[in-house]
C-alpha cells in the first residue's frame, strides 16, 4: 500500500483529447519525495531543451506536495511547474487553498498537462471520471466567477477549481492561475492560456493512508495548537495595521523611491479603519489554523482574497492610496493578473511616457489622472491591444521591443523577471547570492531562514539563538553571534546561509508545506513550527519511509541540482546570475566574484555555474551528467574543486537526528 | 430522585458561523477519527461535518451530520443575515437525496455525527478540538427529563424486527416458538 500518495498520475493530452491514468513509481518519492521535485524529474525527461515554451512538447504539471491530505497542518500547497516564456526557463509557482488535497482524494498525485487545445476547455476531474470539456461559455470570465459558474453547472459545490482570467488567455506573461484564497504567479498562467485550458475543477472522495497514524494524528493536533499560538508564523503583516516595514522600506514608482518617514499614526487610524469597513472575514487555507488571507469586499466590485503584500503593491506602484489599491484588486485579481510584477510593468510604461519614449500616439485615448492610466493600461494589457500587447510581455521584453532607450528603465529584473522592488545600501553577501543564483525567480521563494539583519546587541543575539529551534547546526548559531555589520560576513558563512535558505525552500516545495510555516519563518527565531529538525520525523510517521536529517539535505540537494540542471541545459550561465545594478547603491564587484566564486565551488559546481559530473553522479543524477557530456555541456575530463565542495557540504549537513550537530 | 437517574446530559456542537476560516480542519479530524483502523485514513467526503462554503458570498457554515430523510424536503428558502444570503440547505443537517453531503462516498449509506463517543470518553469531539478560533464549541447543559436507562441489546434487536414485520407479527412468531419449546 502507498501511504500518503495515491500512486498515480493523470496525464492529458490537450492536442488528441487523450487522458489516461498512469501509476508512477514509488523509486522516485524516496529520491525526491514529491511536489516540484518529481515534477523536476518529468520535466528533465520529457522536454527537452529545444522545446519553445509556446510549444505544444511543452508540459504544465500541477503536483500535490508528498503530504497533502495527511493531518499535517498547513502542508496544502499545490505546485505548478513549466517552462516560461517569459525566461525561457523552469517556472517555479505554488498556490495554498484546497485543491492539493481534493486532487489526491480524487486519486491523483500529479496531473501532467501536454499538447494544445484548439478551442478553449475545461478539465472535470471526478475521482475516477475524467473529461475535456468546452469552455466557450467562460471566455473572459473573471477567475472566482469561472469557478462559480463551473461548480454551478456540474452541480458540485464542494469541487474545487483553478482558473485563469482574460489575462491568462490572452497570453499575458503576467498571468495568474488562480484557486480560492490563493494565486500561482511567475509565468505558469501564460502557459495555461496557451494550452487554451480555462480551469480545471477537482472532486475526490477517496481516502489518503497514513503510514503511523495513531503517532502522527497526536503530533498533528499538537502542532496545531502551537502554530496557532504562535505570532511569528503565518503572515502576521496580514492582520497588522502597521505597515512600516513595507512603505517605509520598499522603493515605489518603478522600484526608484524609498518614502522613509511615510508611514505616520494619522494614516495607520485612517487605513485601519477602512480596512475594518471592507474586511468579511480572515479566511485560512486547508487544515491551517492560521488566518492568512482577508476577504475584501470593496464598494462595485465582487469579493476577493488578499494575497500577502498585493495590499499595497498597486497604490506604491502609482504612488496613492489605499483605496486605489483596494479597488483595483477588484479588477486584476477577476483578470488573472499577479500583483507584484503587474504593477510594476505598469510603473515602468508610466516612466516612458514621462521621458517621451512611448507618446500619446502609442497610448490613443490616455486618461490625464494615474489612477484613469493604470485602469486603462490594465485593460490594454489583459487583452493585449496597441500598446497593452508589448506591455503584457514583462518590462525586459518590452525595453526591448520599445527601444529608443526603453532598456534604460528595466532596472529590476534578473533573469528578465521583476523582482521585489527593494533598494538598499550596501551588499548583504548571503542575499547578493540568493538573488544572483536563485532559480525561482522571486527573492520571497529563495530567503527566509536566516535573519536579514544583525542584532546590535549581544545580549540580544544571545536570547536570539538560545531558543531558534530552526539553525540546522551550532555553525549558524555562531555565525550570528559574530555577525556585526550586515554587509560583512565570511565568504563560508555566506555560502552556507544562502544554501539553508533555499535548501529549505527545495523542500517545502516537495512536500507542500507553506512556507509561512517553515522556509519563510526561521529568520525570526524562536519555537517555528517546521524545520529540518522535525520534518523528517513527519514524513517517515506519514509516509513510512525511513527518512534522518542527513536523507532529508540530500534529497533537498539533489532536487536543487535538477532544477538547475533544467535551466543549464536551457542555456543559463554565470553570465545571466546579475542581482539589478543599482539593488544596492555601494557595489564591489570583485568580492561579488569571490563570492559567486566561492558559492559555486560550495556547491559542486564548476565556475560557469554548471553542476560538475561529481556532483551529480553522487546525488545519483548520472542521466543528467551523461546528458551534459552528450551535449558539450560538460566536458569529459573536467575536473571539479569537488574535493573542497563535499568538504564544505558535509560541513553544512547535519549529524542524524540524535547525534549532535558541527 | 425516586428513579436514581442522573438529569439528562444534553451534548451539543455551538456553530458561530463568523468565525469560522473555511480551514477544514473539522472535516480532516472527522474523517480520521471515524476511519478504521483510527486515524489510518484521510476523507473529508467520511467527515460528519461539512463545511459549506460560498467564496463570492462570504458563506461559511459547518454543519454536522444529523439524521437521514428518504426525500428532499420541498422548501428552499433564502435568508438574509447581515447582508449575505444562505440557502436553506446551508444550515440543514439532514442527509438527503438532494445533496451529496454526509453520505459514505462507497456505499451511499446515510452518516451521522455521533459526538465522537469513545471509551474512554474523549474531552471534546475531535472536530471542536481542532477549531482554535472557536467556530465550533463544545457544550454540555441539563435537559428536561433524566437519562435514559441503557437499553439492553435483546430489546433494541427486537424493535428492530418488530419495525421490518409489525409488532404482531414478532409476538405471534415468538408465542409459537414458545409453545414449539414446551412441546
Amino acid at each position: 500500500m502507498r501511504y500518503t500518495e495515491t500512486g498515480f498520475n493523470l496525464e492529458i493530452d490537450l492536442t488528441r483529447g487523450n487522458i489516461e491514468r498512469v501509476e508512477t513509481d514509488p523509486g522516485l518519492t524516496e529520491i525526491h519525495l514529491g511536489g516540484q521535485g518529481t515534477a523536476g524529474k518529468i520535466l528533465w525527461d520529457r522536454v527537452p531543451p529545444e522545446v519553445d515554451p509556446f510549444s505544444p512538447d511543452n508540459l504544465l504539471i500541477f503536483s500535490t506536495g508528498l503530504l497533502n491530505a495527511t493531518p499535517v497542518p498547513g502542508a496544502n500547497r499545490t505546485v505548478v511547474n513549466t517552462f516560461s516564456p517569459q525566461t525561457n526557463l523552469f517556472a517555479h509557482s505554488l498556490f495554498g487553498g484546497y485543491f492539493g488535497p481534493e486532487l489526491k482524494h480524487a486519486g491523483y498525485d500529479k496531473i501532467v498537462i501536454g499538447g494544445k487545445s484548439s478551442s478553449l476547455v475545461y478539465l472535470w476531474i471526478n475521482n475516477d471520471k475524467v473529461e475535456i470539456r468546452d469552455a466557450g461559455h467562460l471566455q473572459g470570465k473573471g477567475c472566482q466567477e469561472t469557478a462559480a459558474l463551473i461548480r454551478q453547472e456540474l452541480k458540485e459545490p464542494k469541487a474545487q477549481v483553478a482558473a485563469i482570467g482574460l489575462a491568462g488567455e490572452n497570453r499575458v506573461y503576467m498571468a495568474t492561475i488562480d484557486h480560492a484564497n490563493s494565486s500561482a504567479s511567475r509565468g505558469v498562467g501564460v502557459i495555461m492560456g496557451d494550452k487554451k485550458l480555462k480551469a480545471i475543477a477537482v472532486r475526490g472522495t477517496k481516502g489518503i493512508n497514513i503510514a503511523r497514524p495513531t503517532e502522527l494524528f497526536e503530533l498533528c493536533n499538537r502542532l496545531r495548537k502551537e502554530i496557532y499560538e504562535n505570532p511569528k508564523c503565518g503572515d502576521p503583516m496580514a492582520h497588522e495595521d502597521d505597515e512600516t516595514f513595507h512603505l517605509d522600506n520598499f522603493a515605489w514608482g518603478n522600484a526608484r523611491e524609498r518614502k522613509k518617514g511615510y508611514w505616520n499614526e494619522e494614516l495607520e487610524k485612517k487605513w485601519a479603519a477602512l480596512t475594518r469597513k471592507v474586511r468579511d472575514r480572515e479566511t485560512g487555507c486547508y487544515n491551517c489554523p492560521k488566518t492568512c488571507h482577508a476577504v475584501i469586499k470593496w464598494p462595485g466590485r465582487s469579493r476577493y482574497f488578499l494575497k500577502c503584500f498585493n495590499k499595497l503593491t498597486y497604490l506604491m506602484a502609482a504612488h496613492k492610496e489605499l483605496e486605489f489599491n483596494y479597488d483595483i484588486l477588484g479588477v486584476t485579481q477577476e483578470y488573472g493578473l499577479d500583483g507584484f510584477s503587474t504593477p510594476q510593468v505598469i510603473a515602468f510604461a508610466l516612466e516612458l511616457y514621462e521621458a517621451g519614449i512611448i507618446t500619446d500616439q502609442d497610448l490613443p485615448g490616455f486618461p490625464p489622472d494615474v489612477e484613469g492610466r493604470f485602469y486603462w493600461l490594465i485593460e490594454k494589457i489583459v487583452r493585449r491591444e496597441g500598446i497593452g500587447d508589448i506591455l503584457a510581455n514583462g518590462v525586459y521584453w518590452a525595453a526591448r521591443q520599445i527601444g529608443k532607450g526603453a532598456e534604460q528603465y528595466d532596472h529590476n529584473t534578473i533573469k528578465k523577471f521583476e523582482q521585489v522592488t527593494i533598494k538598499l545600501g550596501k551588499v548583504n553577501p548571503p542575499y547578493f547570492l540568493m538573488y544572483a543564483t536563485g532559480e525561482k525567480m522571486n527573492i520571497t521563494q529563495i530567503e527566509g531562514s536566516y535573519p536579514q539583519d544583525p542584532l546590535p546587541a549581544m545580549e540580544e543575539r544571545e536570547r536570539f539563538v538560545k531558543d531558534w529551534v530552526a539553525a540546522p547546526n551550532d555553525k549558524f548559531k555562531q555565525m550570528f553571534l559574530k555577525w556585526e555589520k550586515r554587509n560583512d560576513l565570511p565568504l563560508e558563512a555566506s555560502c552556507a546561509i544562502c544554501d539553508w535558505n533555499e535548501m529549505m525552500h527545495y523542500i517545502d516545495d516537495a512536500i507542500g508545506l507553506c512556507g509561512f510555516l517553515s522556509s519563510f519563518r526561521g529568520q525570526f527565531g524562536g519555537r517555528i513550527p517546521y524545520h529540518t529538525h522535525n520534518i523528517p520525523d513527519l514524513i517517515s510517521l506519514a509516509t513510512g519511509m525511513d527518512l534522518d536529517e542527513d536523507r532529508l539535505w540530500e534529497i533537498g540537494r539533489r532536487n536543487r541540482n535538477l532544477v538547475r540542471a533544467l535551466n543549464v541545459r536551457r542555456g543559463l550561465r554565470r553570465k545571466d546570475e546579475k542581482p539589478p545594478e543599482d539593488h544596492w547603491k555601494i557595489r564591489d564587484p570583485e568580492m561579488e566574484t569571490r563570492l559567486l566564486d566561492a558559492y559555486y565551488e560550495f556547491k559542486g559546481w564548476n565556475n560557469e555555474g554548471i553542476p560538475c559530473k561529481e556532483t551529480l553522479d553522487k546525488l545519483g543524477l548520472d542521466y543528467v551528467s551523461e546528458d551534459f557530456i552528450q551535449r558539450s555541456i560538460l566536458t569529459d575530463n573536467e575536473s571539479i574543486p569537488a574535493k573542497k565542495a563535499s568538504a564544505l557540504n558535509a560541513k553544512n549537513r547535519v549529524r542524524g537526528a540524535g547525534g549532535g550537530y558541527e | 430522585m425516586s428513579s436514581g437517574l442522573k438529569p439528562k446530559i444534553i451534548k451539543d456542537i455551538k456553530v458561530d458561523v463568523d468565525k469560522c476560516t473555511g480551514c477544514r480542519a473539522c472535516e480532516m479530524a472527522c474523517s480520521a477519527f471515524h476511519a478504521v483502523p483510527k486515524y489510518s485514513s484521510i476523507n473529508p467526503s467520511k467527515a460528519r461535518i461539512r463545511v459549506i462554503v460560498d467564496e463570492l458570498r462570504d458563506v461559511y457554515v459547518p454543519v454536522r451530520a444529523g439524521d437521514c430523510a428518504q426525500a428532499e424536503c420541498n422548501g428552499r428558502e433564502l435568508y438574509i443575515i447581515n447582508g449575505k444570503q444562505y440557502d436553506e440547505c446551508a444550515f440543514c443537517r439532514v442527509s438527503c437525496p438532494s445533496r451529496d453531503l454526509f453520505k459514505e462516498p462507497d456505499s451511499g449509506l446515510p452518516l451521522k455525527c455521533d459526538m465522537c463517543e469513545d471509551d474512554p470518553p474523549l474531552s471534546e469531539p475531535m472536530c471542536v478540538q481542532v477549531c482554535p478560533h472557536d467556530a465550533l464549541t463544545y457544550e454540555e447543559r441539563e435537559g428536561e427529563g433524566e437519562e435514559e436507562k441503557p437499553r439492553e441489546e435483546l430489546e433494541i434487536g427486537l424493535e428492530a424486527l418488530s419495525t421490518k414485520h409489525g409488532l404482531q407479527k414478532v409476538m405471534d412468531a415468538l408465542g409459537r416458538m414458545s409453545v414449539s419449546k414446551k412441546g
